[in-house]
């Protein structure tokens, strides 16, 4: 395999007394797409928060095309973060503007200003989301799924080699769902991008992963296709992928 | 021991709150000469901060003005002093008053609305948006905002104090038969540049205040709206208490270049 894009290793964080991270090594390729797998609650978000800086570990590194951005400072670390692109949670959109300014955010802030060039680019990536039309909406009358469409849009109409997907499908139904995934796969096919998904569904996961990575106890136990992951038979794994939480009902 | 636990947590909580506005406040004064001017921004915070914010700092100048103009004449009526009125009502306007009343006035409806704006972005995640984009909160957020107060804030205090000599001439004058001839001449006797002068300086202080423990707040605001609240009445509390503080220090400066009574 080539020289990974992201390199993270031994990465530790805290939160309070908590150990969430507890030295995690993980390599992510140029061009695939990693889904990784996890309980709830067990720091996938909280990685995912390193990889573009949004938070900064105890120790341990993490190398961005060969540079390690956990010690970049705040402003170091924008020209980084020009190249990765983030799909929060929620959306995050900016609730006080509308769909359009959103996703023409990104071009106004890196200096474009030709309404022009901006209108067509904010047309062409709410086309790639299929959320042409709605313009005008503000995000409080969104729905769950057309929120983090429109959040998908803002992360890619100024093209990033990373996406970085927080829980793309938490909170839809399985229509939904699918239709995300589809358009998870979409993007990776169109823009040749990296992506790196966080989700504990692995239904999604079989949809878009090229490769899984699975942290349990603050750790990578396991990367491999999603091949390896269904037939392995390790009990920690198998407890993952066939949801047993181990506890009786009386 | 417990209470030297107590007041030293305090204590150290009161010095790091005083170094993260500081801190804001270097970060925003690099910002505003090194980085970017978001001019709309600006005017919109302008729009935002000053002229909505007139119809709150006119109606408590001209009625502190009023109501103090009266309680003067109660007093100077018994000793023959009507007229000293109009100039104590006018330097207390400029030094004092004025000044805080509109730093108070304005950190209650534009510092609290500052803070809750940015908490709830925090809490929401608009914030890690912003820097995902490659877009500095601080830049975004404060610089707009401190720079809108500073152009704002010495114009509030100038219609707080103007409306408050105001309602001062017209209730002294036309409520209480003051000579209006004595009134204004003694106001001009007593009240110079300098007071003006005092009045803005204080304002462009009080503007500074309000601006940094606002976004600071708002920046530090966490646990949901909860956390947007506390951080809100944070704000409004202390605004007010640094203005009142700051503005013992402020009188005391100034007075070694401007001392009062010179007029």
């Amino acid at each position: 395999m080539s020289t990974p894009l992201l390199q993270v290793r031994d990465l530790v964080q805290k939160i309070g007394s908590q150990e969430i991270l507890k030295g995690m090594n993980l390599d992510i390729y140029n061009g695939e797409t990693l889904v990784l797998l996890g309980k709830s609650g067990g720091g996938k978000s909280v990685f995912l928060r390193h990889l573009i800086g949004l938070m900064r570990p105890v120790s341990g590194s993490i190398l961005f095309e060969g540079e390690d951005i956990t010690k970049l400072k705040e402003r170091q670390l924008e020209p980084v973060r020009r190249k990765i692109g983030m799909l929060f949670q929620d959306g995050a959109l900016f609730d006080s503007m509308n769909v359009f300014d959103n996703v023409a955010f990104p071009l106004r802030e890196r200096g474009e200003r030709d309404p022009a060039i901006i209108h067509q680019k904010v047309e062409e990536s709410l086309a790639r989301v299929n959320m042409r039309g709605h313009e005008k909406k503000m995000p409080v009358n969104l729905s769950g799924g057309m929120r983090k469409r429109v959040a998908l849009a803002r992360a890619i109409i100024s093209p990033p080699n990373v996406i970085l997907y927080d829980e793309p499908t938490a909170g839809l139904d399985p229509i939904v769902s699918d239709s995300i995934n589809k358009l998870i796969r979409r993007l990776q096919a169109e823009l040749h991008v990296t992506s790196v998904v966080v989700t504990h569904d692995m239904v999604s996961c079989n949809h878009i992963a090229d490769r899984v990575a699975l942290l349990n106890e603050g750790r990578i136990y396991f990367t491999g296709s999603t091949e390896d992951l269904r037939t392995n038979s390790d009990p920690t794994i198998r407890d993952f992928v066939d949801g047993r939480s181990g506890e009786t009902i009386y | 021991m417990a209470l030297i636990g107590i007041f030293s947590n305090l204590y150290i909580s009161f010095l790091s709150f005083l170094g993260q506005v500081a801190m804001l406040a270097g970060e925003t004064i690099l910002s505003i000469f090194c980085g970017r001017i978001r001019l709309r921004l600006v005017i919109q915070q302008i729009a935002e901060i000053g002229f909505r914010s007139q119809l709150v700092v006119i109606v408590t100048g001209a009625f502190t003005g009023a109501v103090f103009t009266a309680q003067a004449y109660f007093q100077f009526a018994s000793l023959n002093m009507e007229t000293a009125v109009g100039p104590v009502v006018a330097l207390s306007m400029f030094r004092e008053l004025g000044p805080v009343l509109t730093g108070v006035m304005v950190a209650g409806r534009v510092g609290a609305a500052m803070s809750a704006e940015i908490g709830t972005m925090k809490v929401s995640q608009q914030i890690d948006a912003l820097r995902a984009l490659a877009v500095n909160p601080v830049d975004y957020l404060v610089v707009p905002r401190a720079l809108a107060m500073f152009v704002s804030m010495p114009f509030l205090v100038v219609e707080c104090v103007g409306c408050g000599i105001l309602a001062s001439y017209y209730v002294g004058v036309n409520v209480l038969n003051i000579s209006g001839v004595y009134f204004l001449a003694n106001t001009q006797k007593f009240a110079d540049s300098s007071d003006i002068i005092m009045a803005l300086v204080k304002g462009f202080f009080f503007a500074g205040i309000i601006v940094f423990i606002s976004c600071r707040e708002g920046l530090g605001a966490k646990d949901g709206a909860v956390g947007v609240g506390r951080a809100t009445t944070q704000t409004v509390v202390n605004c007010s208490l640094a203005i009142l503080i700051v503005n013992f220090f402020l009188t005391m400066a100034l007075n070694i270049f401007f001392p009062a009574g010179q007029g």
